[in-house]
């Protein structure tokens, strides 16, 4: 039983901190693959719309950065639910660690919605339901990471963000479903599981970008979550072997 | 295969230009400059806790010393 596959090692940070380590070249290069492939396809050989002209061009970066945004704020609450739960190192590390790339995402989607709404609709901003549950989410990020960098203690800092990240999750489907509960000024989803308003084209360019985004997010989030190891574990023996080890390899 | 006649054409977006390239200038600004940012925040952490795992070295090395 002893050798028996058990998903609690990667919980710890000894395992996972080389485990991301061999894995964040792979999400880089990922990242680039679908990057360039999804521009390619969007920027070079999607046709135009027929509404918005080329100005709907800026789905492709508009798209994913909104998903990614609510997507990583749903990982950092699950991690917050393990910590709170569990009590694992592992969690308040990884949610910290996510917090600055979901915050640039959220911030990314308003940019590029204000850019677009501006020759769409005739207006930088609008106190819309999609728009202001949005603004809600790039302030939740802040808030996290005000509230987490302001508490000296690591544990109580990861207890009271936790407890923010969870109560503000109610948020995420507010802005999901916020097209459809109200009658929005934001158009509503151009892609769902059944049909899709799009070209071919646009949807494939699209997608790619989006997992563009995916692989970035992760590969950045990783890297981040390995220095936050070594602060957080650097009274431990296994980060003095990282440090000796780096060391070594620099004096090469 | 591509859709735009000229090289022109594609940096024009049909009178959308400045919408377009500024949405997407400002998220490759951003994803070229958050990594930088981790990297040298990481390089920064690890020659920290180098220092400090020297002095604590040199402590212990005195104690014992003593």
């Amino acid at each position: 039983m002893k050798d028996r596959f058990n998903l609690y090692r990667f919980a710890s940070p000894v395992t996972f901190y080389p485990l991301a380590g061999a894995l964040i070249p792979w999400f880089v290069a990922l990242s680039v693959v679908f990057g360039l492939a999804g521009l390619y396809l969007g920027m070079l050989v999607a046709p135009t719309d027929f509404q918005q002209g080329e100005g709907y061009r800026i789905i492709f970066i508009h798209v994913p950065a909104s998903w990614m945004s609510m997507f990583i704020y749903l990982v950092m609450a699950g991690w917050a639910a393990i910590g709170l739960a569990f009590n694992t190192r592992l969690s308040g590390m990884m949610a910290h660690a996510l917090a600055p790339t979901g915050a640039l995402m959220a911030f990314l989607s308003l940019w590029t919605g204000a850019l677009w709404g501006k020759p769409m609709w005739g207006a930088w901003w609008v106190w819309d339901a999609r728009l202001t549950s949005e603004l809600i989410l790039l302030f939740l990020y802040i808030g996290y990471m005000a509230l987490t960098a302001a508490i000296d203690d690591t544990k109580r800092a990861d207890k009271a963000g936790g407890l923010l990240l969870l109560v503000g999750v109610v948020n995420v489907p507010i802005i999901y479903f916020s097209v459809k509960w109200w009658n929005t000024l934001h158009q509503g989803s151009s892609v769902n599981l059944t049909k899709s308003s799009m070209a071919q084209t646009m949807l494939w360019g699209m997608l790619l970008m989006a997992m563009c985004f995916w692989m970035y997010s992760i590969a950045v989030a990783l890297m981040r979550a390995r220095t936050i190891m070594l602060e957080r574990e650097r009274n431990t023996d296994w980060v003095k072997a990282v440090l000796a080890e780096n060391s070594e390899g620099a004096a090469k | 295969m591509i859709y735009w006649n000229s090289f022109s054409d594609f940096l024009a977006m049909g009178g959308y230009g400045f919408y377009v390239w500024g949405s997407f200038g400002v998220t490759a600004l951003i994803m070229a400059i958050e990594p930088i940012v981790v990297i040298r925040n990481r390089k920064s952490t690890i020659a920290l806790l180098k220092r400090q795992l020297r002095a604590d070295g040199r402590a212990e090395n005195r104690n014992a010393a003593e």
